[in-house]
């Protein structure tokens, strides 16, 4: 089963308002955890805990009735904020404090392995 | 024009387009393999704009993707066979879900260049297809609303395009989700390994010159002696950490990735008291391997805790969590760790 990979229990920051939804079904197609499910022409969350707040649902709902405060789950992007470091993402560890000039950047290739 | 995957041109009302191919080379596949191992990363990029793949026409479909060259190259191979037009948008060089999560393949990304390729005049329909992962940074409906194309998001893993195209646009809920399979784990490792030994090369001297140092002895015999079981402590808890964790994953026990790396870092711990039980008869001795007791399991789940930002499961609420414990922790063990080592050195 893919569930077997599941991160912490209780923590995710995903909320929905099914008052909003009007069952349009694009947070099902963007969701790349199957978190959320149809039901009775609604959407509802069906295994919360399997949200990675990647923010896609919110983002992609035309009636704002998905809230989640999205970001990406890496430690090293969060020490590095903590630290101070201009770099609030996983993608950039590897970049350079120089960067602001787009050339010197070196982005690692970290998420999303399969390349699309 | 002059990129090596270019084979010709293609007129359009809105001008000129490179014509590209799908297969890939021997050149594109080392460029990937030198990307994975953090080898020449700078301009691993592609020129933005739209391509033509195949025999295009205005009916054709667009494909949405980032400047990366690995995602480009990987759409381009997928779609071998087909007719379709690539839009390359500006994600800085960066894969597409990363850049979606920095929120530079964005919504406004896209419609910009929409309008400088001036694809309304190259296309009829209306239609873009957008990777699915791109979603964090995209919103279909604002797309629509700007540029007056609708997104359809694309299936997560590019081999699924063939289906998805053949589908009418229409993708599987498996096709839907991202799992993180053994196979993408162990790509991720290089990246991982070379990150955590290019801090270890600092490290190295410094632990072959402070065991050579105290007690009695030649120094060049004692750097051997007792930096040689620092050196093979600190590769053995990066390949525990940086190897071992991301390929058993799913059967390490434990939710938290600090978690998961404690049994990889304790056997590991325990490999190097064992190597090392002979010492166990002075102070000094003693003093060295409950030191590496303490800092192997520290190194192996601060590297493991690292994964989490290479896993495709794991959000920011999540990781701020485990890391309000682990990294308090680390920081102990790794502390007393140090100070039994020099310890160690100074009563020897
Ligand atoms: S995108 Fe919004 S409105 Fe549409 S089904 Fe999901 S929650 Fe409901
Ligand atoms: S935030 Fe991402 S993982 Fe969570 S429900 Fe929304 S789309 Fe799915």
């Amino acid at each position: 089963m893919i569930g077997q990979l599941t991160y912490l229990k209780d923590v995710v920051t995903l909320r929905l308002d099914a008052e909003k939804c009007t069952g349009c079904g694009m947070c099902l197609q963007v969701c790349p955890q199957a978190v959320l499910a149809r039901e009775n022409g609604k959407v509802r969350i069906d295994s919360r805990d399997s949200c990675m707040e990647c923010g896609a649902c919110a983002r992609n709902c035309p009636t704002e009735a998905i809230e989640v405060s999205a970001g990406v789950g890496c430690a090293a992007a969060v020490i590095n904020a903590a630290l101070g470091r201009n770099s609030s993402s996983c993608c950039c560890i590897i970049e350079q404090p120089e960067s602001a000039n787009r050339d010197s950047q070196a982005p690692a290739d970290r998420r999303g392995s399969s390349c699309c | 024009m002059d990129q090596p995957f270019v084979v010709g041109r293609v007129r359009t009302p809105a001008g000129v387009v490179p014509r590209i191919s799908p297969l890939l080379l021997a050149g594109d596949r080392w460029g990937s393999f030198k990307a994975r191992w953090g080898v020449g990363r700078m301009h691993y990029t592609v020129d933005l704009g739209l391509y033509a793949l195949g025999e295009v026409g205005p009916e054709s479909p667009v494909f949405v993707t980032a400047n990366y060259k690995m995602s480009f190259d990987c759409l381009r191979e997928s779609l071998a066979g087909r007719n379709g037009w690539i839009l390359v948008v500006d994600t800085q060089g960066i894969n597409v879900w990363c850049a979606a999560g920095k929120g530079t393949f964005s919504t406004d990304e896209i419609v910009r260049r929409i309008e400088i390729a001036r694809l309304a005049d190259v296309v009829t329909h209306r239609k873009l297809i957008v990777p699915q992962l791109a979603a964090p940074g995209v919103a279909a409906h604002e797309v629509k609303r700007l540029s007056g194309f609708r997104v359809v998001y694309g299936p997560i893993r590019s081999k699924d395009l063939g289906y998805f195209l053949d589908a009418g646009l229409k993708a599987t809920p498996e096709m839907r989700q991202k799992t993180f399979p053994i196979g993408e784990r162990v790509v991720l490792i290089p990246v991982e390994l070379v990150e955590a030994l290019k801090t270890a090369l600092i490290i190295i001297p410094v632990l072959f010159v402070v065991g050579g140092l105290g007690g009695p002895g030649s120094f060049w015999d004692k750097a051997l002696d007792h930096g040689l079981l620092g050196v093979s402590a600190l590769l053995l808890s990066i390949v525990a950490g940086a190897v071992v964790t991301p390929i058993l994953l799913p059967w390490l026990p434990g939710r938290a990735f600090a978690l998961k790396g404690l049994l990889p870092g304790v056997i590991a711990a325990a490999l190097i008291a064992v190597a090392r039980n002979g010492a166990w008869v002075d102070l000094s001795g003693k003093l060295e391997t409950v030191a590496w007791l303490l800092l192997v399991p520290a190194l192996t789940t601060y590297l493991s805790m690292n994964f989490t930002g290479a896993s495709t499961y794991t959000s920011l609420s999540g990781v701020k969590k485990e890391m309000r414990v682990a990294v308090p922790l680390q920081v102990i063990a790794a502390s007393a760790g140090i100070l039994l080592w020099l310890g160690s050195r100074l009563a020897a």
